[in-house]
């Protein structure tokens, strides 16, 4: 396996593997004017979002850990945050500012739209011209910080494409890399055996709490056995009948090897090389966002019956193991893992090619979910606002 | 060909991974962890993904898949017949 590749080296000495200037809003009203600005100033990115208003406690909380993540994130050079007011726009703005990126905050109340979306077009303008000349330079594998969350599974997604991940999990695992997977209810039939993997007791209580909480939050609001839910009617529809089944097929992602070093919260970075388990939503877009915004850079998506989803700022580099999913939404998947199931390619093998996609798209390569203009990026949320 | 996958050789149901599998066909499936085939009669038409049982099963059984309980057997299952959430449920939640 290679031990390099071509990334770009941030303020704070982390790595990104794209170059965004995006236009931040702290809110939904502000999403107007960051895309009134986006459309203005070529090659910047908005990113609305319809919350961050009377949200509160440990929801407002998240809220702003998944903001100033996502800016922070390296795969991002610079960051124009616009919100309503002052106040909560310089929260975020100042917590980007700690990274040392370059980032300025505008606030619409007394100045309204027009007025906003021309200065911060200006601030714009600048960051990503001074972006434009940055350049990718050689970076040790064990700066890459890869996630994993698979979506529209079915029942190849346990046999080809998420065991697949876990390979390449294994080898970056043992390269140094940080890694992470989550998606809580998912694990739900399987989570003993992901408490086996637990590094030690410490982390196996945490992940055993966490898992416990989200149980109890499924018991306390769920109407029936959740058979309209949890599996999706994709995932029925691919063959998966129970929940178990699905876990057992998801964990296949934390491969054979690593073991679980830590439990994050949504959106929390994580402190040392390993593989970490995030407390996480199992819908698609929310995981995918928090793996951005606790800094994650490159993401591994396997898919059974076809799910089309990227990312604002990650590029989501998707795989599948069923040949009717590979022969008829082609242009959404980026590695083709049907050959396990023929006995075509080893898993080693095909791990390698996983792999050898994740070095092409950290060098630069767009992702398929790029190309397409896939540009998810969804809030979590934990309660009503008030 | 292989037209099924199982994950251990004592999982009592088995993936079908090739399209149009009709009943009456004769199926090769490819155990993954042991990397040997085995050989059984499909009984009805099972879709691509969908599961094919390994053995006749009854009310109340265990169904297991990669070695492990994905849930309980609510309508009887002969071996080569469809087995999903018309025969399955889960045991949780």
């Amino acid at each position: 396996m290679k031990q390099t590749f071509l990334g770009y080296r941030r303020e704070n000495g982390r790595v990104g593997v794209r170059n965004h200037v995006i236009l931040l809003p702290v809110d939904d009203l502000s999403n107007a004017a960051c895309e009134a600005v986006a459309n203005n100033i070529k090659g910047t990115l908005a990113i609305p979002h319809p919350y961050g208003r009377l949200q509160f406690g440990a929801d407002l909380e998240l809220h702003f850990r998944t903001l100033i993540g996502t800016g922070s994130n390296p795969n991002v050079a610079a960051v124009v945050v616009i919100g309503i007011e002052e106040q909560w726009t310089k929260r975020v703005v100042d917590a980007i500012a700690a990274t040392g990126k370059p980032v300025q905050g505008f606030g619409i109340e007394l100045h309204g739209d027009h007025d906003t979306i021309m200065r911060a077009s200006k601030a714009a303008k600048e960051y990503v011209q001074w972006a434009s000349e940055l350049s990718r330079v050689e970076c040790p594998l064990t700066d890459l910080w890869v996630s994993t969350k698979c979506g529209e599974s079915d029942t190849t997604s346990g046999c080809g494409s998420n065991p697949t991940v876990g390979d390449a999990f294994d080898k970056l695992y043992a390269a140094g890399c940080t890694l992470v997977f989550g998606e809580t209810t998912e694990l739900t039939g399987g989570e003993q055996i992901v408490a086996a993997r637990c590094r030690d007791d410490k982390v196996r209580a945490d992940f055993m709490r966490v898992f416990d909480r989200y149980q109890e939050v499924i018991n306390r609001h769920k109407t029936s056995d959740l058979s309209d839910s949890q599996p999706t009617k994709g995932n029925i529809a691919g063959g998966l009948t129970t929940i178990e089944e699905k876990a057992l097929g998801n964990i296949q992602k934390i491969g054979r090897k690593c073991t679980v070093d830590g439990v994050l919260d949504k959106a929390e970075a994580p402190t040392h090389p390993g593989l970490w388990f995030m407390d996480s939503s199992s819908a698609a877009a929310e995981m995918v966002t928090l793996c951005a915004a606790s800094g994650y850079v490159v993401h591994f998506f396997p898919t059974g019956q076809g799910n089309v989803i990227g990312n604002a700022i990650l590029p989501v580099i998707k795989l599948c193991a069923n040949p009717r999913t590979v022969r008829t939404m082609s242009e959404h998947v980026d590695v083709d893992v049907t050959g396990l199931l023929q006995r075509e390619i080893t898993l080693d093998q095909a791990g390698d090619k996983l792999l050898d996609m994740m070095f092409r798209t950290a060098n630069g390569r767009l992702t398929a979910a790029e190309a397409l203009g896939h540009r998810e990026f969804v809030l979590t949320r934990l309660y009503e606002s008030a | 060909m292989i037209h099924c996958v199982l994950h251990d050789p004592d999982d009592s149901v088995a993936v079908v991974v090739v399209e149009g599998i009709k009943a009456g066909t004769a199926l090769t499936g490819l155990i993954l962890d042991e990397d040997r085939t085995i050989d059984l009669e499909c009984r009805q038409d099972i879709p691509i993904g969908h599961k094919v049982a390994l053995k006749d099963m009854a009310v109340g059984d265990t169904v297991i898949k990669y070695g492990v309980d994905i849930g309980r057997v609510v309508q009887p299952i002969r071996k080569g017949e469809h087995a999903h959430v018309h025969n399955i449920k889960t045991k949780r939640w």
